[in-house]
């Protein structure tokens, strides 16, 4: 995967910030700030963190979905082109045919007045020219690739006819009709039964394996991210604070934070008795803490944690947001 | 009259109890509440058929212990537990709680006993009026009880606020104020003047940030230790249910397909379904540490209305045989306390005969082929 990666990453995200309330060019709410990543062709890459953290809006923000009343910082870079710059049009051509989405709940991204085969067939006309028998035709080997039985009766039939995982299918197949380079996943497999999620996420591994598409999988899941992704960003109040291979994240966390979020995992095999939790509650964007963010909820809090904490490369291929990495030992998901 | 001290039962005792001889407990230790054969129908929605929502499941839980019930959604886990809570009449079998079947009290005695078996919504706002402040939400349980003055309802309150590890100044807040885990913390506090034998906890932490879940799993368990508060935990988290929970049953369209000690069913499950389900279950572990296959499930959950005949989990087991459609599999109890309705689940292995290396004997637990 990484070895095979050419020079350039597909997408590059540098020092993206997201905020609202903006007043003579002052943003006064920021969600997001500095939030830099790349992904590389055919990565597959996990974005976790508790919920206000700013990873699905970060997810929006590459897809430029925004509300309106958003203000952008810093460069969205895909394929060296700046989406943050790019005009409504120009998005629009990008959107669904180069970076696709796939959200959570498949009900409220489908339309109920259309059948599956109309919406998902929609995405491809909009991109490529196509005479109605080969829209049809690409439309059910779709539906078929996403593991849908009888892809030509479901073609025609509408979503409240579909359960809750085969939308989510015909949202994955309305995702990849276009053949994407990228697919941003916000929580796809939350809704879903843990059998079907099982099912979806062997499909999105699969899919991406064959067709070399890359993926953001924005998730609170850590089991999913262990399961589908090679390399995991986790983000904290707005700021990215770790970024690394998946396994190494999870067997030995570099920042306090990733290592509180895995220690508060139930696991099987774990003795019974008391449950980790990480005390306190995320800081409100409205009162950021200057300094490290995590600074009130971390336990090894100390001098220099009140100054403002960079993302630095703590090893090869791997960064944190916390001065004291090079010398803790945390604890990850593994005892 | 404090009431908390007319129960308290060390949770370890009971739990120990119910484990060493589970078929006696009914004897030892007066079960808080037994189902027989309970069924629960819903007409579906154009009214011409029945959803069997749960159809013949039977069980009792002991003082003090945690109960856990896993499935996926359209397994009934939660309509068992809204009846277990008094919400819902049995179409079928009975509910009697401690040794009382309601059926035919009057209404008046029915709440009176009632009362002490709750439920805690996965919703934190769910049972919090938005427009009453959090002590007015606490006073609300007692006053419908009664027999306590308005000082006395306050300064309830107010311990329970403590107990549940709240500020004192969050008594005269709305619940829009508060975060979910706090919300959560007051729908504990509102129960516990009740004096509750049983508290149904349905999804009580799956809206809750990974982070703080076990904050208000810990507490759960406080309280169980104190007052000897006897749970059925609901979950569709198989990790969390088997981190809290004394015995484990697995739900599966209406009917259970495996009940036993919580080591027992997640470290050597018994049936095909518990099994897969296990497999399923997404683990945050580096590649080398997770099990190397998943037993795949195909399809999903066929519709309550029309189950499939014979076991209900044919259609998407592994190791179906023409067996399984013609008969229903019998509830058996394979191991000490651990019951299976499967027809091919033996003591020692999973599916004894259908394959020959399933082994269920792994540390992991259900990384069988």
């Amino acid at each position: 995967m990484k070895d095979m990666a050419p020079d350039s990453p597909l997408l590059r995200v540098e020092g993206l910030g997201i905020g609202f309330g903006a007043r003579r060019g002052r943003i006064a709410l920021r969600i997001t700030e500095g939030v830099s990543f790349d992904i590389a062709r055919g990565e597959r890459v996990g974005l976790v963190g508790e919920s206000g953290c700013g990873k699905t809006i970060t997810g929006l923000s590459l897809m430029r979905l925004l509300p309106g009343n958003a203000r952008i910082e810093g460069r969205i870079l895909l394929d060296g082109e700046d989406l943050a710059k790019a005009s409504p049009p120009r998005m629009r051509k990008i959107r669904g045919k180069r970076i696709a989405m796939i959200f959570q709940e498949p009900m409220s991204a489908l339309d109920p007045v259309f059948t599956i085969g109309a919406q998902i067939g929609e995405a491809l006309t909009l991109h490529e020219t196509v005479t109605r028998a080969e829209c049809r035709e690409r439309v059910v080997e779709m539906l078929a690739a996403v593991g849908i039985p009888a892809p030509e009766k479901r073609h025609d039939e509408y979503p409240h006819q579909l359960s809750g995982g085969m939308r989510q299918r015909a949202m994955i197949a309305m995702a990849l009709i276009c053949k994407p380079e990228l697919i941003v996943a916000d929580e796809p497999t939350t809704a879903l039964d843990v059998t079907i999620q099982a099912q979806i996420m062997d499909l999105l591994r699969d899919l991406s394996e064959r067709t070399g598409t890359a993926l953001l999988f924005i998730t609170h899941d850590l089991g999913v991210v262990a399961e589908t992704c090679t390399r995991m960003i986790t983000m904290y109040a707005g700021q990215v604070v770790e970024d690394a291979p998946v396994d190494a994240a999870l067997t030995r966390p570099r920042h306090p934070y990733t290592s509180g979020l895995l220690r508060s995992l139930p696991q099987l095999n774990r003795a019974r008795g008391e449950f980790a939790f990480i005390a306190g509650r995320v800081p409100s964007p409205a009162a950021m803490p200057a300094g490290c963010r995590f600074r009130s909820r971390c336990g090894l809090a100390g001098p220099g944690c009140e100054a403002p904490q960079a993302l630095e490369r703590v090893e090869e291929g791997r960064l944190a947001r916390c001065h004291r990495a090079p010398d803790l030992d945390l604890p990850g998901a593994v005892a | 009259m404090n009431p908390r001290e007319t129960l308290t039962f060390p949770r370890s005792e009971a739990a120990a109890e119910a484990a060493a001889r589970p078929e006696a407990e009914a004897e030892t230790a007066a079960p808080v509440i037994s189902v027989e054969d309970l069924a629960i129908a819903f007409p579906s929605l154009d009214g011409r058929e029945t959803v069997k929502a749960v159809d013949g499941v039977s069980f009792a839980i002991a003082p003090g212990e945690t109960f856990g019930i896993i499935g996926e959604s359209g397994s009934g886990k939660t309509t068992i537990g809204r009846a277990l809570a008094g919400l819902l009449p049995p179409t079928g079998g009975t509910i009697r709680y401690d040794g009382e079947d309601l059926r035919g009290m009057s209404r008046r005695d029915w709440r009176d006993r009632r009362r002490r078996y709750q439920i805690v919504f996965q919703d934190p706002n769910a049972a919090l009026d938005p427009r009453m402040t959090i002590l007015q939400s606490l006073i609300e349980p007692m006053k419908i009880a009664g027999g306590r003055s308005a000082e006395e309802m306050k300064a309830e309150a107010m311990r329970n606020l403590d107990r549940a590890g709240l500020r004192a100044e969050l008594a005269d807040r709305h619940p829009h104020e508060l975060s979910g885990g706090q919300k959560q913390r007051v729908n504990i506090a509102r129960v516990l003047p009740l004096n509750p034998r049983l508290i149904v906890c349905d999804e009580v932490v799956a809206a809750l940030d990974v982070s703080i879940r076990g904050e208000i799993l810990n507490l759960f368990a406080e309280l169980q230790r104190e007052f000897g508060i006897a749970y059925a935990f609901i979950a569709h988290d198989l990790a969390i249910v088997a981190q809290v929970s004394d015995r484990i049953a697995v739900t599966y369209l209406g009917r259970f397909m495996e009940l036993g000690p919580a080591e027992a069913v997640t470290e050597r499950p018994l049936h095909p379904y518990t099994a897969a389900l296990l497999s399923a279950e997404p683990r945050p572990l580096p590649a080398h540490l997770r099990a190397p296959r998943r037993i795949e499930l195909k399809g999903e959950i066929p519709s309550p209305v029309n189950p499939p005949s014979g076991c209900r989990f044919r259609t998407r087991c592994p190791h179906a045989q023409g067996l399984c459609a013609q008969q229903a599999p019998e509830w058996r109890e394979v191991r000490p306390g651990h019951h299976v309705a499967c027809h091919f689940a033996g003591p020692d292995g999973l599916v004894e005969h259908a394959s020959q290396q399933s082994s269920a004997k792994t540390d992991t637990g259900g990384d069988h082929r």
